[in-house]
């Protein structure tokens, strides 16, 4: 990439930011690093769960025990964040179901979404939601998609005014609508934005990554490894050695390794189905992070292959 | 939605395969042995086709319009929908065909003289669905108890009431038609994006189908 002035002003400010990292100093070994929620400063560990397609599982028993899996391995290792939507099939019950196994772990920090283009379904679908997790209120609720935001987000300040949810967000994905985004996120008053943010789609580092920093918005990252797609790509291809400077095993914890060592990043939430991947992608939230040469070389090492 | 065309068919596929297939193997398990009942009932309905015994054709129908009502409700209401929110708007689709049928078989509006070539393209896709389809599990290296089996899950059933319309004749035919043709298009959409071979199946049939309709109907022009 040619710099310009424009990039290297850019460039300066990630630097000085990420010289700030508010990644949480009292981190314990092996704990996953906690960030704070700039609208209160509460610490969340920096990796979450999703569950688009891995928790949609129906009524198998089978697999909802694997589920409840991952979510013991994911609390066991320290993680708080589950995100799930009522487009998701059945990942809201299997969640519901998981955390009844559990015993109701009280480090859940349940993020939600409401999704409709009705403003008078919202309330009831977002009552729904919280009867299939089986918790009393939720943490965050995300409108989907910014699908009939307009409705949803005074709904949902009402709400977070009233006590019923703690925090108020809204989603995108794949690069949908940043322009859109970028102007709610400016005059809306959220606690959270989830956009996609990966080694290959770096996209939100122009504006909204900056622009989160700037007005004090936490952000979730989908799809840290584009569905899958990523980690299925470099199956099989051998992880450069300087991955060992940062305590990265695989190619997973590398990519993820990359996305939350953005400063503007608050929690990044990769889904799974494996025990053994929701462990590897916790301790990748542990440990040393690459700086921006490291990113830079991380991100082109992947493209590259 | 807003956007729309910037979705592709993947943003809409909810479930993995596994979670799919394994969605049979257990609709299978709870139904057993009622698979021995739906195999009777496919062979009741090749060998009505094959002798065309007059007063009993009005049977044929009313088998497919049980499978169709029934696979509705047990396997795409009370299962499908489970992973996958748009079934639950399908599902009623399968009740309306149920009714089509029972009202072609009250009113024996069928009959079962067709020949040429859209009469043998209608016995291979019916041979297909009643016979073959049921092997497509084991031969993809998957379980066999995660067979689909006509009157039990919804391809082979859609697939063979293609072939038996292909061998028909009747006014009430084109009534019937369209659900089992979106039908086998959605179930080939969803397989094909979940990259499963099995998606050629429904294809095929669709393709195969068309070819005999569009026969048949020149053929018709010809002969008027
Ligand atoms: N608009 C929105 O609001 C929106 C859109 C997209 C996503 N999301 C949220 O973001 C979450 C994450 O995105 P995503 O599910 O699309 O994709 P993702 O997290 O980028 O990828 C998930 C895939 O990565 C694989 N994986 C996970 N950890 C791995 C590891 N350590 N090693 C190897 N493979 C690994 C998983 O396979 P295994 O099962 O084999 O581990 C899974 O198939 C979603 O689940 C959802 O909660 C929100």
């Amino acid at each position: 990439m040619r710099t310009t002035r424009r990039t290297f002003v850019q460039a300066s400010l990630a630097t000085a930011a990420a010289a700030l990292l508010p990644i949480s100093l009292h981190a314990q070994q092996g704990q996953p690093a906690r960030r704070p929620i700039p609208s209160t400063r509460e610490e969340i560990p920096i990796v979450g769960l999703g569950t688009w397609i891995t928790f949609n599982v129906g009524d198998d028993p089978v697999l909802r025990d694997e589920c409840a899996g991952v979510m013991a391995a994911f609390f066991a290792a320290g993680g708080r964040m589950i995100d799930s939507s009522p487009m998701y099939g059945s990942s809201q019950p299997v969640i519901g179901y998981g955390l009844q196994k559990l015993g109701r772990p009280s480090a859940l920090f349940s993020a939600e979404k409401v999704w409709t283009s009705s403003a008078a379904a919202g309330p009831p679908q977002i009552a729904q939601s919280r009867r299939f997790w089986g918790v009393p209120k939720f943490d965050l609720v995300q409108v989907h998609n910014l699908l009939a935001w307009k409705a949803h987000l005074p709904m949902l300040f009402q709400m977070k005014a009233a006590g019923a949810v703690r925090y108020v967000g809204i989603t995108t994905s794949e690069g949908r609508r940043h322009d859109l985004l970028e102007q709610i996120m400016r005059n809306e008053p959220i606690d959270f934005v989830q956009f996609s943010y990966n080694v290959v789609d770096r996209e939100a580092e122009a504006r909204l990554l900056p622009l989160a920093s700037e007005r004090g918005i936490a952000v979730i990252v989908n799809r840290p490894f584009r569905q899958g797609a990523l980690t299925q790509r470099l199956q099989g291809k051998p992880l450069p050695e300087w991955a060992a400077e940062l305590g990265a095993s695989s190619w997973a914890q590398l990519m993820l390794k990359f996305i939350l060592s953005h400063p503007a990043v608050t929690v990044a939430i990769p889904a799974t189905t494996r025990v053994d991947h929701v462990r590897e992608n916790l301790s990748a939230a542990a440990g040393p992070m690459p700086d921006r040469a490291m990113r830079q070389r991380i991100s082109a090492h992947v493209k590259a292959l | 939605m807003s956007e729309w065309w910037t979705y592709r068919a993947e943003d809409f596929l909810l479930f993995s395969p596994r979670v799919y297939w394994r969605m049979f193997e257990l609709h299978n398990a709870a139904l057993w042995p009622l698979h021995l009942l739906t195999l009777a009932a496919s062979l009741i309905i090749i060998l009505l086709i094959a002798w065309r015994p007059r007063s009993w054709v009005r049977w044929l129908a009313l088998i497919l319009a049980i499978a169709w009502v029934f696979v509705g409700w047990s396997f795409l209401w009370h299962r499908y929908a489970t992973i996958n929110w748009a079934v639950a708007y399908v599902a009623p689709a399968f009740a309306v065909e149920g009714v089509l049928l029972l009202i072609v078989s009250l009113r024996d509006g069928l009959a079962f003289d067709r020949r040429g070539l859209a009469g043998w393209i209608g016995y291979l896709i019916l041979a297909f669905a009643l016979a073959g389809q049921p092997l497509l599990a084991p031969l993809q290296g998957r379980n066999w108890a995660s067979s689909e089996v006509f009157g039990i899950a919804p391809d082979p059933t859609a697939i063979a009431t293609l072939g038996v319309l292909l061998l028909a004749r009747g006014r009430l035919l084109p009534v019937l038609l369209p659900i089992p043709v979106l039908w086998c298009l959605l179930s080939g959409l969803t397989l094909g994006t979940m990259g499963e071979p099995q998606a050629w199946a429904l294809h095929a049939t669709l393709a195969l189908a068309t070819a005999a309709w569009i026969w048949t109907i020149i053929r018709q022009r010809a002969v008027s």
